[in-house]
């Protein structure tokens, strides 16, 4: 069966079935967006700490840090699984009830990990870098420690066995992940098919990235919950750190591959123009497969241990990866956005917000894997400033329009509520500012994850704190527009 | 970032007006963008050329001989800092030999308008050698930079430069 057959067929499922798939595609949003305004109210909380306007102990502050990262990473993860499920499931046949599985089993995870951080104090932060988790000096417990690996062990399982269904699917329709991927197209062998879904593409490299990242971070959380138990097993620290690394990396990154999949699908419907592929966009997207799994040596160009090549393939590919979204997803938005006369709606405003905060985000990201730069900015403020920017401007807004478009705003001329504009206005602003700072805090050679500021960083952290409020203002109208909006929405035509 | 920012600008400006063949704008943008993706190549070669030659890290290999260069020998532990000698002259080489004994751990040197001048991570089972020459005599400080436990933030020490 050749990929161009089935690239032109929609999947087609029984009303029942689309109606139960809308439920847990909705659950997956509301779940995450919650989670994800939990967790901003956290980073509130610290910059506040951090900016001498609020009071809480050492221990308290970590065990909210640890909570803040995990949190984020988790939200990020069940979020942009719900929208890239939303679309593959069009082209693929997906299974309802491992969605289900993988959204209980995430739930499961979370419960534990809140467990371990704020009953059994663990707060070594969401990167577990070991050896800490077994050293704390009596801070929090072995078991503490153990279950809050154990939650991050069996999260990831859960995205193992839905990625097994979704590898299931696609090579189901399209006989091989080569064909999914687009190479035969890339390389000549058929001819190139315009309607093949950059869906399709998308999904399969987060599929490949992703089910490679966590079962290495399923080694690493295993080795380590065997040191807790048995401290006279130590494996070697830098080993501990690039498998860390490499897990933690891929996963976060693949959440944006994910999402960006809103993008693909739901441009081209605002502003009737298409989003074909082509033999640039499957190159793209195949580099991007070795990109994101090979670039994490970027974390560890303070390690110098490493090899020398490890570290400069970390730079290289580092500018690299910024490339293809630069020139085709990014470009590729701004072409189809251009003279297309598109009505600007709170969906089309945030898919849009998304592509600049994803490309501009770049930037800060390249600067600080260079090895030079890195050398005075590593463990900074810079690093949040990029992540930040990267999540609170990229990725989030790829989630957020998804649901306003699944509420069914900005279709049928309907302008956006005045809530609605206060909200996006608030969260960029609010946005923009809370990265700039981090980013200015962290050329200023202010160090990262650090409880108690020295009075010479506060005003940035004061500063910080406003733009962080100013975010949780606009977070809380997204919430509220999914918690009183979506329920009840009908799938969009 | 202001570039990008500006095109998005444009972008935004011009998304009203309507030109109803998109192959047009196709054709125009796709032209620009093959240029856009050599430059980008051009300049991250020329980037990477010039940010890594010669490469920005010490041979970690390499002897440090005590003749040539001021030793340190620094060791880290959940929360304090040992450092062999904690007095150094300026205008001369100093290697610090930087350890740990318990968790990863970030050796900072900070000057005292608390800039950052150059960092290694601590690992236990590694010796990193970090190099810096200190241009001016002061009271440098030494910050923790990897997050290590509770009390990370108090983990900091003095260096006197002569």
């Amino acid at each position: 069966m050749s990929s161009t057959a089935v690239a032109n067929r929609k999947i087609e499922y029984s009303e029942s079935e689309n109606r139960k798939a809308l439920i847990a595609v909705k659950a997956h949003l509301i779940l995450g967006l919650a989670v994800l305004l939990l967790m901003m109210l956290a980073g509130l909380t610290m910059r506040a700490v951090q900016g001498t306007w609020l009071e809480i102990g050492a221990d308290l502050f970590y065990q909210i840090m640890t909570v803040h990262g995990v949190g984020v990473v988790g939200a990020a993860g069940i979020g942009s699984t719900g929208v890239l499920w939303y679309f593959l499931r069009q082209y693929v046949r997906l299974s309802n009830t491992i969605f289900w599985i993988n959204f209980f089993v995430f739930v499961a995870g979370v419960v534990m990990l809140l467990g371990s951080i704020f009953l059994g104090g663990y707060g070594g932060a969401w990167t577990f870098l070991y050896p800490l988790p077994g050293k704390s000096m009596g801070v929090w417990s072995t078991g503490a420690a153990a279950v809050f690996q154990l939650a991050l062990l069996i999260i990831g399982t859960g995205f193992l066995i839905l990625y097994l269904d979704m590898g299931r699917g696609i090579l189901a329709s399209f006989g091989s992940l080569s064909k999914a991927l687009g190479l035969p197209q890339l390389f000549g062998r058929v001819p190139v098919d315009t309607t093949h879904p950059p869906t399709v593409v998308a999904g399969t490299m987060v599929l490949i990235v992703n089910f490679l990242g966590i079962a290495v971070g399923a080694v690493v959380l295993v080795m380590g919950l065997i040191n807790l138990y048995n401290p006279e097993f130590q494996p070697d620290a830098l080993l501990m750190k690039n498998l860390i690394y490499f897990f933690g990396h891929v996963f976060i990154n693949a959440t944006i591959y994910a999402s960006v999949t809103a993008v693909y699908e739901l441009l081209p419907r605002y502003t009737g123009r298409p989003w074909k592929t082509s033999k640039v966009f499957y190159a793209a997207w195949f580099a991007i497969v070795f990109m994101v799994m090979a670039v994490y040596p970027h974390h560890l160009m303070m390690d110098f241990p490493m090899p020398q090549w490890a570290l400069i393939v970390g730079q290289v590919l580092s500018f690299g990866s910024g490339i293809p979204v630069l020139v085709v997803t990014g470009y590729g938005a701004l072409m189809i956005v251009y003279r297309s006369g598109i009505q600007w709606s709170t969906t089309t405003k945030l898919l849009f917000l998304s592509m600049f905060g994803w490309a501009a985000g770049v930037i800060p990201a390249i600067l600080d894997a260079m090895v030079t730069v890195n050398r005075v900015f590593h463990n900074t403020m810079w690093v949040p400033g990029h992540f930040h920017f990267y999540l609170l401007l990229g990725l989030l807004p790829m989630m957020f329009g998804f649901i306003y478009h699944l509420t069914g705003e900005g279709r049928q001329g309907e302008q956006p509520k005045a809530a609605d504009n206060v909200g996006f206005y608030a969260y960029l602003i609010g946005a923009f500012l809370t990265s700039m700072v981090f980013l200015a805090s962290g050329a200023s050679s202010i160090p990262r994850r650090w409880a108690t500021h020295m009075a010479e960083w506060v005003t940035f952290a004061q500063v910080g704190t406003v733009a962080a409020a100013l975010v949780v203002l606009g977070m809380l109208v997204f919430t509220f527009r999914a918690l009183f909006s979506l329920p009840k929405a009908a799938e969009p035509r | 970032m202001a570039l990008i920012a500006a095109v998005f600008c444009f972008v935004l400006v011009n998304s009203k007006k309507v030109e109803a063949d998109y192959s047009t704008v196709t054709k125009k943008w796709y032209g620009i963008r093959g240029k856009w993706f050599f430059f980008l190549l051009t300049l991250g070669v020329i980037i990477t050329y010039l940010s890594l030659s010669p490469f920005p890290i010490p041979d970690q290999k390499k002897g440090y001989q005590e003749n040539e260069y001021q030793v340190v020998k620094v060791d880290s532990y959940q929360w304090y800092w040992t450092m062999t000698p904690n007095t150094v002259e300026a205008g001369k080489p100093v290697t610090f030999l930087v350890t740990s004994g318990d968790v990863n751990h970030g050796f900072g040197i900070y000057d005292e308008n608390l800039e950052l001048l150059g960092q290694t991570q601590a690992m236990p089972g590694y010796t990193n050698k970090l190099i810096h020459t200190f241009d001016k005599p002061g009271k440098y400080k030494i910050l923790c930079l990897e997050y290590c436990g509770v009390a990370h933030h108090a983990m900091i020490t003095e260096l006197t430069v002569k």
